[in-house]
């Protein structure tokens, strides 16, 4: 039976990215769809990718990519749950993949939020089982936002691949996302602030 | 390391179907610089796994569908390496999506190796065929075909002219039945 997104316990978007922004240090951070609306509020780096335009559900593909390009830094993925259920194949390529330098973050608002508030057709849906019955090798869930500030440093440095899903609110009208610069001259600031980047030492940025 | 040389034609087909041998293809790729095999093989294709998983300049890495490897491959070309996509032609259409946003929007010029299902069944009416090179068409998307062993090193001279054009290509390999 599906539950209404509406009727969730749920934390605040923003305080939940603000959780991941005061322990982020010099990890690769991608967006997409509504995460890149709102992790530019929380936080700006030059190693943040904000893959809009995207083929949606295939953020978490993009970061594998470069986790497994940059084995020596880890890799961030701010995922929406419709775009997880476009691709739940990725859990399992993840795992396959062995990227222990990964993290995939699923903001689970239980709607389509950037086409106006449909929801989605998951209601009870729990990603974390499935990315645990997958093979993460660490796995995680919160709805609670005291819970998640307490746990998030020990699972960021806990082994990867990590999954983390966090019960958001929708964020309500302003749910437009911003028009990008252009993906060229993004493509360009990254590859350069990835070379120039210090590569950090082991147990470093966990 | 890119050792890139001219490496002559198979001298053998890699078995029923199979116009190019997976130890031929590995080596190829590895002397091109390639440096990760994104894939999601056929029955052709997959002979191959053996030699990729034995190379020891090239990663082998597994997707559920065709879509994830092109987005795979594009997270593998802005940190840096030289990924190939591997997929049979029916994967390519089902991955249009992924390929039109990674080579059109992200403009990565991603070079991929099409299984061209169909190709070498006389009379052929699988509809894998009929479309195969029209969406490529559609697409804009710089392909060649192989459609014997000793047309092998067009495999090379593609990759490299895509390569040095900054451009996407495609390497389609004909098959019987995929």
């Amino acid at each position: 039976m599906a539950t209404n997104p509406r009727s969730r316990r749920a934390m605040p978007l923003a305080a939940a990215l603000e959780v991941l922004a005061a322990r982020r240090r010099n990890e690769i951070v991608v967006t997409t769809m509504g995460s890149a609306r709102e992790w530019p509020r929380c936080s700006k780096h030059a190693l943040d990718f904000h893959y809009l335009p995207s083929a949606m559900g295939h953020a978490p593909m993009l970061g594998l990519g470069l986790a497994l390009a940059r084995g020596e830094r880890d890799v961030i993925v701010l995922n929406g749950d419709g775009c997880m259920l476009m691709s739940l194949g990725c859990l399992v390529t993840v795992v396959a993949s062995a990227a222990a330098n990964y993290t995939l973050v699923v903001l689970d608002n239980g709607i389509y939020e950037v086409t106006g508030g449909q929801a989605t057709p998951a209601g009870a849906t729990d990603f974390a089982a499935m990315a645990r019955a997958a093979g993460f090798a660490t796995v995680a869930a919160f709805d609670d936002l005291a819970r998640w500030q307490s746990s998030a440093a020990g699972i960021l440095a806990a082994p990867g691949p990590r999954f983390i899903s966090l019960r958001v609110e929708p964020v309500g009208d302003d749910y437009q996302l911003p028009a990008p610069r252009p993906m060229s001259q993004r493509i360009a600031e990254f590859r350069q602030a990835l070379a120039q980047a210090p590569t950090p030492l082991p147990n470093q940025d966990g | 390391m890119t050792h890139d040389p001219q490496r002559p034609a198979p001298s053998a087909c890699g078995g029923p179907g199979v116009l190019l041998p997976g130890p031929w293809v590995a080596a190829t790729l590895a002397d091109l610089g390639v440096t990760h095999v994104v894939w999601l093989p056929d029955s052709a294709l997959g002979t191959w796994e053996g030699a990729f998983e034995q190379s020891d300049r090239l990663r082998l890495v597994r997707v559920c569908r065709e879509g994830e490897a092109w987005a795979i491959a594009a997270g593998l070309h802005l940190g840096g390496r030289q990924p190939v996509v591997v997929i049979q032609n029916t994967g390519l259409f089902e991955s249009g999506d992924a390929l039109r946003n990674v080579l059109f929007d992200l403009r990565l010029p991603l070079f991929s190796i099409v299984g061209y299902r169909g190709y070498l069944v006389e009379g052929s009416t699988d509809t894998a065929r009929q479309f195969t090179e029209p969406v490529l068409s559609a697409w804009g998307l710089d392909y060649v075909l192989i459609a014997s062993p000793d047309e092998g090193p067009r495999l090379a001279e593609h990759y490299r002219a895509c390569r040095a054009a900054g451009r996407p290509g495609v390497v389609l390999l004909a098959e019987g039945r995929g």
